[in-house]
């Protein structure tokens, strides 16, 4: 842990101009991400944590969207300031993304040689057959069997769980320091889900990739993060190691979250108990105010929590929870919280 | 029911019973005057729903356990075999008969927003089946939509909402609305709650829940995942490649699965108390299923399963009955002093 951050993101704000005026879809968002390490962004949709993926690598269509202030540093380099000639480079190459939906990334007039190759094309100094070896090389890494055939295959040729591991050839290709995973499984079914973290298990441990991955799975949390970071309609409500947020979940939010899941065996024969529940739905983004945006949800909002933002607060080492709960003056309401 | 007397005390209870049910596709892809090759997404899968009760099928994608609850429905063309719901052969009627029949059997779609059409309005939605099925006066009807609209939760005044000013979980409520508003007996449910938010999951599974007790309503529960299964449902079938390779009630299959591929689908699922450990644990199963075109010969899980023996890719195995009511469909699963021994074992962490 004492090791030096790949990645050092400070107060990340984004903000999206429409015609009803200006939504900022992040509010400050700031997490640090070292070598060897898995960080799972959690969250419902529109929380921001796609949002926050984007961002890191400058993907935001601006307009409508704008990066209003912050710093994403890569090394001493601060991204947000480099010229986009720079970024370029960067990206697909030091810092990779996979994206959500292999359906519908991947261009179908190309055959997934072509695609895993431009990148090589772009960032090495590799010539065509080298180009073609690395890419076949590729495919065997992440599990393709016959990869001399399957790389002159179109995508339509390949099942849901191929084109994801196409996916995440084309996103190693240039063995990247930084690998931003989002949703990488979430189209797949679970015997490919398992096989692809081991995949990303063990490129990690054989190159040293630092992860970032975008889910809202606890169970691939529990089995595949270091770090946790909970978000909740644009801001960071709990961040800590995945043991301390999976087995001591601070936020009342993050409790809602593990709870209410069936979890497999919990019930094995057992009686059925009703699922417990998280009441409503996650605010519009204009319902958005000076308060803790989780309140009408929450059976312990006070007044406090419907008029102040809450900060981030270190409650134990290195685990962080923004809520009232826990500021120094309402200490006591603590032992309330249902576990 | 006394048209089948050959039918058990347990196929009497039940309302769905599905015997041997082919459905296969043509994809026509042979050259001039040879049959067109067929997909066998269906392969002859038999099993019962008892009244009242939520059968599952689990498998993964391509097992066919979509196309079956369609050939259940006759959305779909049925190759062969029968379904017989209550006391109506569905794969007999045709036309105007099958039409009316389909008010006893509904489907909620995985897809909550592709499941709705854009341009009409909620109470639209949830009225159509009445219009079509000439359900009760236009009062009748506008009452009946009210009530619908309170059972799964949503106001009355929202039924003039269209369906992009509804967030999913709610649109999903739409979609069960319609759904019950014929007062069907059989709710077939796709994957209901795979394109919901956590969050909204909880909630959308416990209204299913409270429906069933409510209503009396019959689930066929399609679904992957095996944690919301064990969950709600009383049976469970498990499909590989268009067959049913175990089948038995919640509790058995739950605490002791017998079929390889029942475990290892078991060990799959990520755990919040699992984490790590569970996936070191895990079975892995290589590869991807093979092509229901020309299925291998002997069990179809032959060439993924940890454990099969040269002879497994031989002969198909029959679907047994290794204990009472539960079903596998393997060479490997013996039956010693009445228990039946699973070949692969794995311990949950």
């Amino acid at each position: 842990m004492t090791e030096q951050a790949l990645l050092h993101v400070e107060d990340l704000r984004v903000e999206f101009k429409t015609r009803r005026g200006v939504a900022s879809v992040l509010n400050g968002v700031s997490f640090q991400v070292r070598p060897r390490e898995t960080l799972c962004v959690v969250g419902e949709s529109g929380c921001g944590k796609s949002m926050t993926a984007l961002a890191l690598l400058r993907l935001i269509p601006t307009p409508p969207g704008k990066i209003a202030s912050g710093r994403v540093l890569y090394g001493q380099e601060d991204l947000l300031q480099a010229s986009p000639a720079r970024m370029r480079e960067i990206r697909g190459n030091r810092i990779s993304m996979i994206f959500q939906e292999p359906m519908t990334s991947l261009n179908p007039v190309y055959t997934v040689g072509q695609q895993i190759a431009e990148a090589l094309q772009l960032h090495t100094d590799l010539n065509g057959s080298q180009v073609r070896q690395r890419t076949i090389a590729m495919l065997r890494q992440v599990g393709i069997s016959a990869p001399e055939r399957r790389v002159d295959d179109y995508p339509h040729q390949m099942s849901g769980g191929m084109r994801q591991r196409v996916m995440i050839a084309m996103a190693l290709a240039c063995e990247p320091e930084v690998l931003i995973a989002d949703e990488p499984t979430t189209a797949l079914d679970v015997t490919v889900q398992a096989q692809i973290f081991d995949l990303l298990r063990q490129l990690q441990a054989d190159r040293g990739t630092a992860i970032v991955m975008i889910t809202h799975d606890m169970g691939a949390v529990a089995e595949m993060a270091d770090r946790v970071m909970v978000m909740y309609a644009g801001r960071v409500i709990e961040e800590g190691t995945a043991d301390q947020v999976l087995q001591q979940p601070l936020h009342p939010y993050t409790q809602g979250l593990i709870a209410c899941l069936p979890e497999l065996g919990r019930s094995a024969g057992g009686q059925r108990a009703v699922l417990p529940e998280i009441p409503g739905m996650v605010p519009s983004i204009w319902e958005l105010g000076s308060n803790c945006a989780f309140h009408q949800r929450c059976a312990h909002a006070t007044d406090q929590c419907r008029s102040q933002v809450p900060a981030m607060v270190q409650k134990t080492q290195g685990h962080g929870v923004a809520c009232w709960l826990y500021q120094a003056v309402q200490a006591q309401a603590l032992e309330e919280v249902p576990a | 029911m006394s048209a089948f007397p050959h039918f058990s005390e347990r196929q009497r209870q039940s309302l769905v019973s599905v015997r041997d049910l082919k459905i296969h596709f043509p994809v026509g892809k042979r050259g001039w005057g040879q049959p067109p090759e067929l997909v066998r997404a269906v392969d002859g899968v038999s099993f019962d729903v008892a009244r009242g009760r939520t059968m599952a099928i689990v498998g993964e994608s391509g097992s066919g356990k979509t196309t079956t609850a369609l050939g259940v429905l006759r959305l779909v063309p049925v190759t062969s075999g029968r379904v017989q719901l209550g006391g109506l052969d569905m794969t007999a009627l045709e036309g105007e008969p099958l039409r009316q029949a389909r008010r006893h059997a509904q489907i909620v779609f995985q897809d909550p927003f592709s499941a709705l059409n854009p341009r009409q309005r909620a109470g639209e939605v949830v009225r159509s089946p009445l219009e079509l099925m000439r359900i009760g006066s236009k009062a009748e009807r506008e009452d009946r939509v009210d009530e619908l609209f309170l059972q799964v939760g949503l106001r009355p005044e929202q039924k003039q909402l269209f369906p992009h000013q509804f967030s999913g979980g709610q649109r999903q409520r739409i979609n069960i609305a319609r759904a019950l508003s014929t007062k069907p007996q059989l709710v077939v449910c796709d994957e209901p709650v795979s394109a919901l938010d956590v969050a909204i999951r909880a909630q959308t599974l416990n209204l299913l829940s409270r429906l069933q007790q409510e209503l009396g309503l019959t689930y066929m529960f399609i679904s992957h995942d095996m944690a919301v299964v064990e969950h709600l449902s009383d049976d469970i079938s498990v499909m590989y490649l268009g067959q049913i390779v175990e089948q038995a009630p919640r509790r058995p299959f739950f605490t002791r699965p017998l079929h390889p591929y029942s475990v290892a689908l078991m060990s799959a699922v990520p755990t919040v108390s699992g984490g790590r450990a569970r996936a070191a644990q895990r079975i892995k199963l290589m590869g991807d299923p093979p092509s229901p075109i020309s299925p291998p010969p002997g069990c179809r899980f032959a060439q993924r399963c940890p454990v099969a023996l040269p002879e497994c890719s031989q002969a198909l195995p029959e679907l047994r009955e290794v204990e009472p009511d539960h079903w596998v469909r393997c060479h490997r699963v013996e039956t010693r002093c009445g228990v039946a021994q699973p070949v692969l074992q794995w311990q949950a962490a």
